[in-house]
């Protein structure tokens, strides 16, 4: 009888379960074609390693172990649930399940099963937020209470929503495979933006709920490299590289979002010293592989390369006035062209006047203005204010900051506008300004 | 698997264009491939007639139950491998084009 320390034994488990999960229930439900036998089965193998390798000792090949473990469950519950009816169907699948390889590594369908996988929670017939859920659940391995704090809802509410996706799998015929070649393009491309969406639900997050949201923002990083290793020699592999470098240029400067009273740093005054050059490092070499991978097929860059390229130029950049922003300017020209947008005209706008001065940016900004297609959206009159501000036009920089301010959708956007308000305020009215959130004033 | 194609109309949807019309080619081509079972088109809402029965009595109204401005033009009952052909049909058929076309299983008795 082995004892191992429980810190041990919970380690290997958390291992074995990022590295193992998707693998295993991905087969389980190609041969039982049913998604919740299999979700169950594997997690009654990881509940059956909780109480077993802190006795027996943690097994030398743990995936082959818990691959036993779930089959045997799976083949248990499907006799105990084998009806007259069903019986032929049910010992073929019997038959299947009890010649499955055991392990990891000797069978190259593995790979296949868990595209199939990935392709399959992120069906376009299922609602975007239960793509989310069930890619967490399934390919991920997170518990469904894990999600549901992740999503800041009760577990039952996920719980319901994880149901009802499986239950749209079977009912409505969506298919378990990867797609076929006229699909894969747009099919992959809906995988990416479950990932991404994955990974600002997390990232996007402040204050307290930022720690809770954490898991989001590492699962999407996990899971676009899983997808990378999948999708290896593909067309498709270069926009998971544009995405995976995006994502880590933007987690390099978490840190330095905030500050310690919470409030907003803009790109400008946050301190670089404290970006993570590891991250930053990855993600250079990440998007170099994706140009050259791009290069060597002639095909035009996808828009999370773009983006990833876009925040290079700010990421490389040792203070925010040496960014090039006329590289950051073109490179938004060649994001609206991929995907018309007037936010992404207006980031182009922005970097116009950093690299050829306010007015120019401003004239990018009234066209905008006089479109409409940006009413409502705070960040316009706030640009705006910006350039007027370093124009020397206060009075109506002010005015901006204020129209921003009442559009503005956070407290701690709301903070921040209050600060440029306070600076850009006419010296009669400074005291209303530089002392906000005293009550009525404020709501004007 | 069965589906159900309701073949709606949507006032948000591009003019109809006879000439942009496919409906012939797309019948034949679901024809050839075995894939439609029964299809039309619907008489409009004012030739509906709705019945009840309510404690044992028939009551036959006239007309639909409410007044929407989309309405279900046409149906067809296809048989595809999964929904993945079924979108691909759907898609093809011009009044996806010019109204929305919803794809709903068949759900059989006893299932």
């Amino acid at each position: 009888m082995v004892t191992e320390p429980a810190t041990e034994v919970q380690t290997a488990i958390a291992l074995a379960s990022a590295a193992e999960t998707a693998r295993i229930t991905a087969t389980l439900i190609r041969v039982t074609g049913d998604w919740s036998l299999a979700e169950d089965c594997v997690q009654d193998a990881f509940a059956r390693a909780l109480v077993d390798w802190p006795v027996r000792g943690i097994p030398k090949n743990s995936g082959a172990w818990l691959t036993t473990v779930a089959k045997n469950r799976a083949i248990d519950r499907m006799r105990s649930a084998a009806s007259e009816k069903r019986a032929v169907r049910e010992l073929a699948t019997l038959t299947k399940l009890e010649g499955l390889p055991e392990g990891p590594g000797a069978n190259p369908a593995v790979d296949d099963d868990r595209l199939r996988l990935i392709y399959t929670c992120c069906h376009p017939a299922l609602p975007l937020e239960a793509r989310v859920a069930l890619t967490l659940r399934t390919v991920a391995g997170l518990t469904t209470g894990e999600i549901a704090r992740a999503f800041l809802v009760s577990e039952a509410t996920m719980s319901k929503r994880l149901v009802r996706a499986r239950a749209k799998i079977r009912n409505a015929g969506i298919p378990y495979r990867v797609p076929p070649p006229e699909l894969i393009s747009e099919r992959t491309a809906g995988i990416l933006s479950v990932l991404y969406l994955m990974f600002n639900e997390g990232y996007s997050a402040t204050g307290d709920s930022a720690l809770i949201r954490e898991p989001l923002v590492q699962e999407a990083m996990r899971l676009a490299r899983l997808l990378i290793a999948l999708l290896d020699d593909s067309p498709q592999q270069t926009e998971a590289l544009g995405l995976l470098a995006l994502m880590l240029f933007h987690h390099a400067r978490r840190e330095t979002r905030t500050d310690a009273a919470g409030d907003l740093v803009t790109l400008e005054e946050q301190d670089r010293g404290s970006w993570d050059e590891a991250s930053i490092a990855e993600a250079n070499a990440l998007l170099a592989a994706a140009e050259q991978l791009g290069i060597s097929r002639r095909s035009r860059p996808g828009s999370y390369c773009v983006q990833a390229a876009i925040a290079a130029c700010h990421m490389v950049a040792p203070d925010a006035g040496s960014t090039d922003f006329a590289k950051v300017a073109a490179l938004y020209e060649l994001l609206g062209q991929i995907a018309p947008s007037p936010v992404i005209e207006l980031n182009r706008a922005v970097a116009v006047a950093m690299s050829q001065g306010p007015e120019a940016g401003l004239a990018l900004i009234d066209r905008l203005e006089r479109e409409r297609s940006l009413d409502g959206y705070y960040l316009l009159p706030a640009a705006k204010a910006d350039l007027l501000r370093r124009l020397g036009r206060k009075t109506e920089a002010h005015r901006g900051y204020r129209r921003a301010r009442e559009l503005a959708p956070s407290e701690v956007e709301r903070r921040y506008l209050s600060k440029r308000l306070a600076e850009t305020a006419p010296a009669s009215q400074t005291d209303q300004t530089t002392s906000p959130r005293t009550g009525a004033e404020e709501k004007k | 698997m069965e589906y159900m194609l309701f073949i709606c109309t949507d006032p948000s949807a591009p003019k109809y264009v006879a000439a942009e019309d496919n409906i012939v080619e797309w019948g034949a081509e679901m024809d050839s491939r075995g894939v439609t079972r029964h299809g039309n088109r619907l008489r409009p809402v004012e030739d509906a007639t709705t019945v009840t029965v309510r404690e044992g009595e028939v009551v036959v109204s006239d007309g639909p139950f409410a007044e929407t401005k989309e309405w279900i033009a046409g149906y067809d009952i296809i048989d595809c491998t999964d929904l993945d052909e079924a979108i691909e049909v759907a898609s093809k058929h011009p009044m996806a084009r010019f109204g929305k076309i919803e794809i709903r299983p068949v759900w059989p008795l006893g299932e």
